[in-house]
């Protein structure tokens, strides 16, 4: 009976809540505390297992120049810069692709591939490195060492670390010095149920619409339409981790 | 056995002069700072006994629960806490809640526990990030309706 399922049970907690729901929370004996988690309905229920999130990235659209998606990732988790490339934290970033023979050049935007099987994930030496059940790969800061195992198990260059302390951080995204991070696929905007990333909206209104978000699991979402019709590849693909993050016209 | 007693006794005394002036400064301390939301609100989201033992065990039960979970909206969420307990300076700028004197300095200074909490997490209410993306705030949720949309302070005034 060891039926380990990803998905965690809300029915108990709900059991719970229900019962306590006028206790809020029930003192049993010193230190031992019942939370009526459920018992709050302003809570939303939680990531699911029913969908698996991801994104096309069209690199015929991908303008060269253009820095939009980049700009609004930085203002959407307060990440600022001090002029230090090799150091500062990057979450999406441009990448033109030369074929040397052709001297075709493509560009697209690169970030956490948000992987079903992440390496990161793998050699994580304390769990901070985790997938959710909706295939959104995060970092806990809470567990987070800063060993940075991670971000050389990263086959995308995926990962920063935050060197320098933090104020003002956005309360979409806390973070701070010692951890890493990189792209949560605006992961507290699919929690709010909201179906469109800081990135995608940025790059819409930049007319070119290069970027899209959704719901890999749901056959009638536009990006399964999309990945139906049309060619899409994985960025090394022969490392099979079923990246969440797909690429057309590459 | 009967020294013992006598010693005992001796040291709750000693004991009970020694803290009576801590559990004055406790007493006497405001439960909430001036010029903060929490200032003009009648209660917090528990009795302030309970928050002030357990606000700890609350907020570390709940980061998990939000960060591995994506559960947002909880009843004990340290983003609230600040939105709510961060007083405002004279200019009308908010205060960082660790700031000497303020909400949680106040206290954590005075037993010298330093909270870690804001390495990572910001001190003032944060007005830039958009209602629309904020899963804690936001309530409005298609996928898992979850009832009306809260509008600031009179989501505690019941
Ligand atoms: S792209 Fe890198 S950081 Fe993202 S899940 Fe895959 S291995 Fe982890
Ligand atoms: S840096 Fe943090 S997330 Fe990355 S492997 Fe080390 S502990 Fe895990």
């Amino acid at each position: 009976m060891s039926n380990k399922s990803d998905s965690p049970s809300t029915d108990r907690r709900q059991f719970i809540g229900g019962t306590l729901a006028a206790a809020g929370a029930l003192t049993l004996a010193p230190g031992v505390i019942l939370h009526a988690l459920a018992a709050n309905d302003k809570a939303t229920a939680g990531a699911s297992g029913e969908h698996r999130w991801g994104m096309v990235i069209d690199t015929n659209k991908c303008a060269d120049g253009c820095s939009a998606c980049v700009d609004a990732c930085n203002s959407e988790h307060a990440l600022e810069g001090h002029d230090r490339p090799a150091t500062d934290a990057v979450w999406i970033r441009p990448v033109k692709l030369k074929d040397k023979q052709t001297g075709h050049v493509n560009r697209l935007v690169m970030m956490c591939q948000h992987c079903e099987h992440p390496p990161c994930v793998d050699v994580c030496p304390t769990n901070a490195s985790f997938k959710r059940v909706d295939g959104v790969v995060l970092v806990d800061r809470h567990r987070c060492i800063g060993c940075r195992y991670c971000m050389m198990a990263c086959p995308y260059k995926a990962r920063s670390f935050v060197h320098e302390a933090l104020s003002d951080q956005s309360v979409n995204a806390p973070r701070g010095k010692g951890c890493v991070e990189s792209c949560t696929l605006c992961v507290h905007r699919i929690d709010a149920g909201g179906m469109r990333t800081a990135c995608q909206e940025a790059c819409e209104k930049e007319g070119h619409a290069a970027i899209l978000f959704g719901d890999l699991n749901d056959p009638e979402s536009e990006i399964s339409r999309v990945l139906k019709t049309h060619n899409s590849v994985q960025i090394r693909a022969d490392l099979e981790l079923n990246t969440g993050v797909r690429y057309l016209n590459l | 056995m009967r020294s013992s007693l006598i010693s005992n006794r001796r040291l709750i005394l000693l004991l009970t002069v020694l803290l009576t002036p801590a559990m004055q400064v406790l007493a006497e301390s405001a439960y909430v700072t001036e010029n903060s939301k929490a200032a003009v609100l009648e209660r917090c989201v528990a009795p302030t006994d309970v928050m002030r033992r357990n606000h700890m065990d609350f907020l570390r039960h709940g980061r998990d629960d939000t960060v591995l979970r994506g559960v947002r909206g909880l009843e004990y969420s340290l983003a609230e806490c600040i939105d709510c307990h961060a007083s405002t300076d004279a200019s009308g700028k908010a205060v960082s809640v660790a700031d000497e004197g303020e909400f949680c300095q106040a206290c954590h200074g005075y037993v010298a526990v330093s909270p870690a909490c804001f390495q990572c997490h910001r001190t003032t209410p944060d007005s830039a990030a958009g209602r629309e993306s904020l899963g804690y705030r936001f309530n409005a949720n298609p996928r898992h309706p979850v009832g009306q949309p809260v509008d600031g302070e009179t989501d505690h005034e019941q």
